[in-house]
């Protein structure tokens, strides 16, 4: 029965309302994973060309690869949490600010008042989780837009820095130098607990976006917040765990910052937002959401983390040419992102 | 038809808007295994019915039964529970997700709370097979053209509550214009899956401002007219001019008069005249005139062209090639504004999202094109501005006849109205319509056919547009028929001209 009733064959369905993508360049522009493997060949592509440059001075090691890691645990940290908040369609500007506050608040916790290590990680994980749940709290119940909801807690954030105290805590806790030291080796090269963290945070995020409902969810709202609606998607509960999640991550890798400087400062992270943001667009996130990976995240995150690299190889160069690539690639990467979606609207 | 129980029942629903009563006690019945069409005009309340039953909006008074027991419709959510599916005009999928994961969304099979991808994909295409279409359920929803979109969308509603155990099965199928943006073929094939279901016991509620589709597929129908019950029918029983008559309130005198109508014969100089304009990936090049007080019509099937030769007219799209001249000097015509200012008007296919600023008053989107003409630095007088809106809310019958009113919350008929009004206002030479029938019913459809023909009678030429080849053929002096991108024939109107020979036209692709 199902046979006889079949009236068009795909191939057919394709070419008679809408015709087939013509060449094998328009299949590949239409495809999703194009801007992660463009960012994956251009981290390649730059290393390859670092290698070729430097390899005197060392810059084939092992370690020089894992370094990224090391030295960019905390903005991987905050970019994979950053990305759950864009592919939802939104924005998160307060990530910079509770980085700054959690390495303050920890360190005013541990230094000031003597409290344990152990009690205060959850407690300054929490206190993220939580920030970021009053935001999506207020975003989703009264309607209003991430960008302005995320300033303020943006100014909030930063403010209570300054509360907690206008200098910076330096930390010379015992559990927290030995963790910062502690190197975990690879045979090759060795890795921080920090990098550690951070690579588990990544995995996790991949296993929630794509195997469980609320990553699903995550996708769908970002792709067309009326249809999941109109599809009895629970659209409040999700969007709130979005900044509840960035708001976890910010904290995590607040915490990841203070293990790797080993300090509070009040002026921490500042604009750090803004990187993770980068990190984010660079790794194929369209900004309007609903498309992207978070493995894309990581190498956004790897290639701002090489260009630093590259120029402290470089050794003659101002570091204030980190900004000025990253502003180059994110322009790059917008402009590959508006043909994308214009290719898919004709 | 042995008459069972009905599955759903509907008693003096009540729903009001501030300072609308938009259903005043309907009484409305569905039974299993039928498929029943909601008529009635733009406003008289099909929308709110609909939205009423499917939980967008709550009910102001009035009761619900399905399957004899009484229910509260909260959410949408909470609907699709009951066993109530609904798939909207606009196709309300996540076009980045895949075909499958659109099905399952939000009722995924998961194993400690790992999504079960395999048993996805296998179930979906089992879903998609049995009710006979032929669709890649890993493709991306985007891939596919907005005709399979829809079916898509009718598989989701269907196949819900099957397998979670918290549903208990599609009982309701709502279908709320599915049609109005496919083609001959694809309704063709909507139809079989909507008769498959009726035959497996789902009751259908199919919306459609296309007469004939509802005279085609449907058992029973039950008519609205100003948000009360004007009578529920057999579709055997009433004929289309009884169905119109019920639907308008009066006797068929305006329709006829339309038909009637003599196209007038003497047509001015030529007031647009497009030479090799095209656009690669847009429209080949073509010839156009256009002469003064004349209606060209557009013919072709969708996607044939037709929205973007008049695009390239009105300078939304830039042409590769040729030229435009409009009433003997060349335009340049490579944005809107050059358009505007030779005196060429556009009304968009989407009035929704390409025209009309929902959130304004119909006063405020009335008034824009001439404002913006005049520049902003010039406001136009406020008692100027309130009587020229009175007189086009007149004019065109705009209901409710109210310059506050929000725009968004017109019925479709009516937008399409204040669009036509913003247009005409200004005063334009050419004026373009493309589709400006469609998704809007029969009454508010003649009156436009009539305004078209009233204002070439004053002068003005017009470019219309529109998917049935009777009322292009109705309207206009000339036809100019498209296919496959391309203007391949223009036709003078006259008496040997049918729609079959125009669908010949189309089909051979030459002028004979």
């Amino acid at each position: 029965m199902s046979a006889t009733t079949k009236t068009r064959t795909a191939a057919e369905g394709r070419t008679a309302s809408k015709p087939a993508p013509a060449s094998a360049a328009a299949r590949l522009l239409g495809d999703r994973r194009l801007p992660v493997l463009v960012t994956a060949g251009l981290f390649l592509a730059m290393y390859i060309g670092g290698l070729s440059r430097y390899q005197n001075y060392g810059f084939g090691e092992p370690q020089v690869f894992l370094n990224l890691f090391i030295d960019n645990s905390y903005l991987l940290v905050a970019a994979v949490g950053a990305t759950f908040v864009i592919m939802s369609g939104g924005i998160d500007l307060s990530v910079g600010s509770l980085i700054g506050f959690t390495t303050m608040f920890t360190a005013w916790l541990v230094e000031r008042q003597g409290l344990p290590l152990l009690l205060v990680i959850p407690l300054a994980l929490g206190v993220g989780a939580f920030g970021g749940f009053l935001m999506g709290y207020v975003i989703h119940n009264f309607e209003i837009q991430p960008f302005i909801v995320t300033l303020a807690g943006l100014f909030l954030f930063r403010g209570l820095c300054l509360v907690i105290s206008k200098e910076s805590i330096s930390i010379s806790d015992s559990t927290v130098s030995s963790m910062a030291q502690t190197r975990v080796s690879l045979g090759l090269g060795e890795l921080s607990i920090g990098a550690i963290v951070a690579l588990v945070v990544l995995a996790a995020a991949f296993y929630i976006l794509h195997y469980t409902r609320f990553g699903r969810r995550v996708y769908a709202i970002g792709g067309n917040e009326q249809s999941a609606l109109l599809m009895g998607l629970p659209l409040g509960g999700t969007k709130i765990a979005v900044y509840t999640v960035s708001g976890f991550c910010s904290a995590l890798a607040g915490l990841l910052f203070m293990l790797y400087i080993q300090s509070g400062d009040p002026l921490h992270a500042v604009g750090m937002e803004l990187d993770a943001i980068a990190a984010v667009v660079i790794g194929g996130t369209l900004l309007t959401g609903g498309s992207g990976y978070v493995l894309g995240t990581l190498f956004g995150v790897l290639v701002l983390g090489l260009i630093k690299s590259i120029i402290q190889f470089e050794g003659t160069l101002s570091s204030w040419w980190t900004k000025i690539a990253t502003g180059v690639l994110l322009c790059a990467f917008i402009l590959i992102q508006r043909a994308m979606t214009t290719r898919k609207q004709t | 038809m042995a008459e069972p129980r009905p599955v759903l029942e509907m008693t003096g629903i009540v729903k009001e808007f501030p300072g609308v009563r938009a259903l005043s006690g309907v009484d409305f019945r569905l039974f299993p295994g039928e498929i029943h069409a909601l008529m009635g005009e733009n406003g008289a309340g099909k929308s709110t019915l609909i939205k009423v039953l499917t939980g967008v909006h709550t009910l102001d008074g009035g009761t619900i039964t399905l399957d004899g027991k009484a229910v509260r419709i909260g959410s949408p959510l909470q609907a699709q529970h009951a066993g109530i599916s609904t798939v909207y005009q606009e196709v309300n999928l996540c076009p980045n997700l895949s075909v499958a994961e659109n099905i399952f969304i939000g009722r995924e099979p998961t194993r400690a709370g790992r999504i079960q991808w395999k048993q996805i994909r296998k179930e979906a295409a089992e879903m998609v097979d049995r009710l006979g279409l032929d669709i890649d359920v890993t493709a991306p929803l985007s891939s596919y053209p907005l005709a399979v979109q829809q079916l898509v969308a009718i598989v989701r509603s269907v196949g819900h509550g099957d397998s979670d155990g918290e549903g208990s099965g599609t009982k309701v199928l709502v279908l709320d214009e599915p049609t109005s943006s496919l083609d001959r073929d694809e309704v063709l094939e909507l139809f079989r899956l909507m008769r498959r279901l009726r035959d497996e016991g789902v009751a259908i509620l199919f919306v459609s401002h296309f007469l004939d589709q509802i005279y085609e597929i449907c058992d029973r129908m039950t008519v609205l007219r100003n948000g009360t019950l004007v009578g529920e029918h057999m579709v055997a029983d009433l004929d289309q001019v009884g169905l119109i008559e019920l639907m308008i309130g009066k006797a068929l005198d305006q329709l006829e008069e339309l038909h009637e109508h003599q196209l007038r014969s003497d047509v001015g100089e030529t007031l647009v005249k497009a030479e090799g304009l095209g656009r690669t990936g847009g429209i080949a090049p073509f010839d156009l005139e256009i002469k003064k007080g004349e209606v060209l019509g557009l013919a072709g099937l969708l996607g044939s062209g037709r929205t973007e030769l008049a695009r390239l007219l009105f300078g939304a799209d830039q042409p590769d090639s040729g030229k435009v001249t409009v009433a003997g000097k060349q335009v340049s015509m490579s944005a809107p504004n050059d358009a505007i200012g030779a005196g060429v008007a556009f009304c968009s296919e989407n009035r929704k999202t390409e025209g009309l600023v929902p959130d304004l008053t119909v006063r405020e989107n009335i008034i824009l094109a001439l404002q913006a003409s005049r520049g902003w630095t010039r406001p136009i007088p406020a008692s100027q501005r309130d009587e020229l809106v009175a007189k086009y809310i007149k004019a065109l019958d705009i209901r409710p006849a109210n310059p506050e009113a929000r725009v968004g919350q017109l019925s479709g008929g009516n937008q399409q109205k204040v669009l036509l009004a913003r247009w005409l206002i200004t005063q334009p030479k050419l004026l373009i319509l493309d589709e400006p029938t469609r998704g809007i019913d029969v009454g508010a459809k003649a009156e436009i056919q009539k305004l078209v023909v009233s204002l070439s009678e004053d002068g003005m030429s017009v470019l219309y547009i529109a998917a049935e080849l009777e009322e292009v053929l109705r309207l206009s002096h000339t036809i100019g028929v498209l296919r496959d991108r391309k203007l391949v024939a223009q036709l003078t109107n006259g008496p040997e001209i049918t729609t079959s020979k125009i669908l010949e036209t189309i089909a051979s692709g030459e002028h004979q």
